[in-house]
């Protein structure tokens, strides 16, 4: 997209300041199921958004192509689709692409053209030490900074990201959500404190196959962009999110840590806590600190992360930002709220309020215990 | 020819006293306080008239007498006749002719530089959270200072949930403010004691200079850094191995490019002792580290001390500010350190040319910034720790200097205030008044070292508080969310250029 810094940050602030509703909805049978749940809980918590972005990513809805990569492309003319159908071209294999059905909405303003290609990779990647992710990531790059009228919003496999300028209904009318089924669906609202807000802006931030939903303000945003701007990453969007997802990409999928070593990294124990380990947890804790404090995301946040395998909440280590998680059934539920949830399902068999840094995971097979005590982490 | 001085001749200087010492003779019980206090011998007593009298020509500004006379009968100030008012002709300049005229010699001083180069502290502004994220109280929430300096590698690689390999030498001090070199020698041994007791009670690291390190001092192994400068006084392996971190000593602030000389006078039986020279000769330090004429030298070196300390210890080097300072720096962690030093031109010294200090050099805001962006650039920041002196006046300074990447600070001139200096910058006559940089034991006696380290450790104690307070306005509650966080800081009164070379944005803005 043209000038994204610009579109996205037209004042020049240092970064956007948000607040928001996030949801999150798994199976952890992995069995698939309409998104409606969802849309009704986010409508539910309409006043922590101010229809100025919203959006929803959603995982196993495209079963018939989970071989290729699902490119959700937005254009804001004919002329951004046309150059980047040219640019896909020596890159990617287009196995199949179309308009994204829509419907129009009552109220909604500025709507882009969007796509949807499922491609795969021409070259045989893995050369010079890089992977295909790493491959799509770059390509995906080059569009969303070099392509005038073109921003890629998604690209994962098997899943895909629906986002617009809106309050949440709206958006999953327009992008006619009704129709999809998938066994994870995340959600979220926002709250902008500035008027202006474009389409590629909203929530979640996709890369690959993890997507971020973000209620927070990190006030350590200048030294976490400053960390992940020496490790190569660009942050061009001047939002917290972004920092949020690139620090999930280079934890969790270029270093395969945990989502618990993640926690601990973004939301670390206080010293005094490290202090009173055991001497091999000390050690690890303390090296993560001492290595990752750039990635110390301070500041209140509470978050909601997925992929394929896994949901993920987390909240700031002083625990800033609300946050709730539920279980019911093979069901795990994580809301800004817990009215939200008791909405879409007033019984429950377990709810609880995870502790500030402390993860709550539900992974395909396994749902979350809720926490008991105050002891912390891994031990 | 070998240069006389004016006094050979039995010419007296025709210098104007800089300064006017007025007795309120009511007041004065010519108790002789101010005589014995003086070491400048600028009072005596006038036995014919029974009156203490002064000779104001030398009195060099300390306010020792001042403080101590019990009727506060003495007001020590600038020479209100000066000299006759010329705009590009200081009274300083005159005087620093008539003492070459008379000399044929460098003009000498001490302590930092006192020109009016713009700091740029002052012209930087900190950030605090309203409304969208909360301010945290550290009075009543933690508030985390704690600070390690060292190398680190790029990944923390994991065997399940331990680590997989050990992480690189690192120290830990529980707030990121360390007292900067001050050699033994240039500083008396009660006040270098202070400073090593006040370290180990604050968590925090002091800097032996480049004066070796009296037997004394051995338990303070955990809170010292030795250093190796370009004299290589008194380093051996026991040395070495008395620290915590050891500095190669590069450049200092106060004086790139040249070396350093203490005088034969201030070279007592136990300084000759601790720098292993005869007792009563200059210490001379040479200009560079003559085994260090490019990049593969210092990396010889830092390997060399790696070996002699056993990989135990990070290794530091000190670098004054000059104008390629990032390159430098750069070479520095592509030659293996593990800490890089970066000395500003405010920063102190015990004794140099007074044109160096006053003309050469980078105030430390520039180089800082310069230098951590170069790093961040070449993607190698993260690697190192950087360490900024030269110029911290208190915990605002110290603030924005970890907002524009110092990972800590050093803090020598700020020490020897808390301890008594009154920045008179006579420190190379070894005559100091207040006990700090002189060897005399009739004048160092005046230290007591116990007093002296609680001050020190109220200081930082002090400006600990301080900077917890300024963090939790920020709304964090680590000093890593500080740390190279230049959103925090914005620039007033300042250029275009300047605010670019800082990497902030300018008030308002």
């Amino acid at each position: 997209m043209k000038d994204l810094e610009l579109i996205n940050n037209p004042y020049g602030d240092d970064k956007l300041i948000s607040a928001c509703a996030i949801f999150g909805m798994m199976d952890i049978t992995g069995k698939p199921f309409s998104g409606e749940p969802v849309f009704e809980a986010m409508k539910n918590m309409r006043e922590r958004g101010n229809g100025l972005g919203a959006g929803f990513a959603a995982y196993g809805i495209y079963p018939e192509f989970e071989d290729c990569y699902a490119m959700h492309i937005m254009f804001t003319t004919e002329r951004g689709r046309m150059s980047t159908e040219e640019f896909l071209k020596p890159f990617f294999k287009v196995e199949h692409s179309e308009e994204i059905p829509t419907r129009k909405i009552e109220g909604l303003h500025n709507e882009p053209l969007v796509w949807r290609y499922f491609v795969k990779p021409n070259v045989v990647a893995e050369e010079n030490g890089s992977t295909e992710e790493d491959y799509i990531v770059e390509k995906v790059l080059k569009i969303n900074s070099e392509i005038e009228d073109a921003f890629v919003f998604s690209c994962g496999r098997n899943m895909g990201v629906f986002k617009g300028v809106g309050f949440p209904e709206q958006i999953a009318d327009f992008f006619r959500l009704e129709d999809y089924e998938g066994y994870i669906w995340t959600a979220h609202s926002r709250f902008p404190t500035n008027s202006h807000a474009w389409w590629g802006g909203a929530h979640p931030f996709c890369l690959l196959n993890w997507s971020v939903v973000h209620n927070g303000e990190i006030s350590s945003y200048g030294a976490n962009r400053a960390f992940l701007e020496t490790l190569g990453y660009r942050c061009v969007l001047y939002t917290d999110t972004e920092v949020m997802a690139y620090a999930v990409d280079l934890l969790m999928r270029r270093h395969g840590y945990s989502p618990e070593i993640f926690a601990n990294v973004v939301a670390p124990p206080l010293w005094e806590e490290i202090d009173r380990m055991d001497e091999d947890h000390r050690e690890l804790y303390t090296a993560l600190r001492y290595v990752y404090g750039g990635l110390l995301m301070n500041g209140p946040f509470a978050v909601v992360i997925a992929n394929q395998d896994q949901m993920i909440a987390l909240t700031d280590r002083i625990r800033l930002r609300p946050l709730t998680a539920a279980t019911r059934g093979n069901i795990l539920y994580l809301s800004s709220e817990e009215a939200a949830i008791r909405l879409v399902s007033p019984e429950l068999d377990n709810v609880w309020t995870p502790m500030g840094g402390v993860p709550v995971v539900g992974k395909l097979g396994s749902l979350p215990e809720p926490e008991r005590s105050v002891t912390r982490r891994l031990q | 020819m070998k240069p006389r001085k004016a006094s050979d001749f039995g010419i007296r200087s025709n210098r104007l006293s800089e300064f006017s010492v007025d007795r309120d003779y009511d007041r004065c019980i010519k108790c002789e306080v101010c005589i014995r206090q003086c070491s400048f011998d600028v009072h005596y007593r006038d036995t014919e008239d029974d009156v203490i009298r002064q000779h104001p020509e030398l009195c060099v500004g300390c306010q020792r007498c001042a403080v101590l006379c019990p009727t506060n009968a003495l007001v020590i100030r600038q020479n209100p006749a000066g000299y006759r008012a010329h705009g590009s002709w200081s009274g300083e300049h005159i005087k620093d002719i008539n003492i070459q005229a008379e000399t044929g010699g460098v003009v000498l001083t001490g302590s930092g530089n006192d020109k009016q180069a713009p700091v740029y502290w002052d012209r930087l502004l900190i950030n605090a959270s309203q409304v969208t994220n909360p301010s945290i109280d550290p009075l009543r929430e933690p508030m985390e200072l704690r600070t390690y300096i060292g190398s680190k590698p790029d990944v923390v690689e994991l065997d399940g949930e331990k680590l997989a390999a050990k992480m690189p030498p690192r120290v830990k001090l529980d707030t990121p403010i360390i007292f900067s070199a001050l050699s033994y020698g240039a500083i008396s041994y009660q006040v270098q004691k202070a400073l090593a007791q006040a370290a180990r009670e604050l968590g925090t690291l002091y800097n032996t200079g480049e004066g070796g390190l009296h037997p004394d001092f051995y338990e303070y192994k955990d809170n010292t850094i030795v250093q190796v400068a370009s004299g290589r006084f008194g380093v051996h392996p026991d040395y070495l191995n008395s620290a915590s971190m050891v500095e190669i000593k590069i450049g200092q602030g106060a004086k790139p490019g040249i070396g350093g000389h203490l005088a034969g006078e201030k070279v007592s039986e136990q300084v000759s002792i601790t720098r292993m020279i005869p007792p009563g000769t200059d210490a001379i330090s040479p200009a560079p580290q003559h085994d260090i004429y490019s990049i593969e030298d210092l990396r010889m070196l830092i390997f060399a001390l790696k070996e002699a300390t056993n990989y135990r210890v990070p290794i530091s080097v000190k670098i004054a500010a000059v104008h390629n300072a990032p390159a430098i720096a750069s070479g520095i962690v592509r030659a293996g350190a593990d800490v890089v030093a970066i000395d500003g031109f405010r920063g102190g010294t015990g004794a140099a040319p007074k044109v160096i200090r006053d003309n050469v050099g980078l105030p430390i805001e520039f180089a800082l910034a310069a230098v951590d962006k170069r790093l961040r650039d070449e993607g190698i920041r993260n690697r190192v720790s950087i360490i900024a002196g030269g110029g911290i006046r208190n915990s605002g300074d110290i603030v924005k200097a970890i907002a524009l990447g110092a990972d800590a600070v050093y803090i020598g001139t700020a020490a020897l205030i808390a301890v008594g200096c009154t920045l008179c910058q006579k420190c190379y006559s070894g005559k100091c008044n207040w006990g700090i940089a002189t060897q005399n034991p009739y004048l160092a006696k005046r230290v007591n070292p116990d007093i002296a380290r609680q001050r020190l450790v109220n200081l930082v104690t002090g400006w600990s508080h301080e900077i917890k307070e300024m963090l939790g306005g920020m709304g964090v509650n680590s000093i890593e969310s500080l740390r190279g966080n230049r959103n925090q800081l914005r620039g007033i009164g300042l250029s275009k250029e300047e605010l670019e070379i800082l990497g902030v944005r300018p008030a308002g803005g």
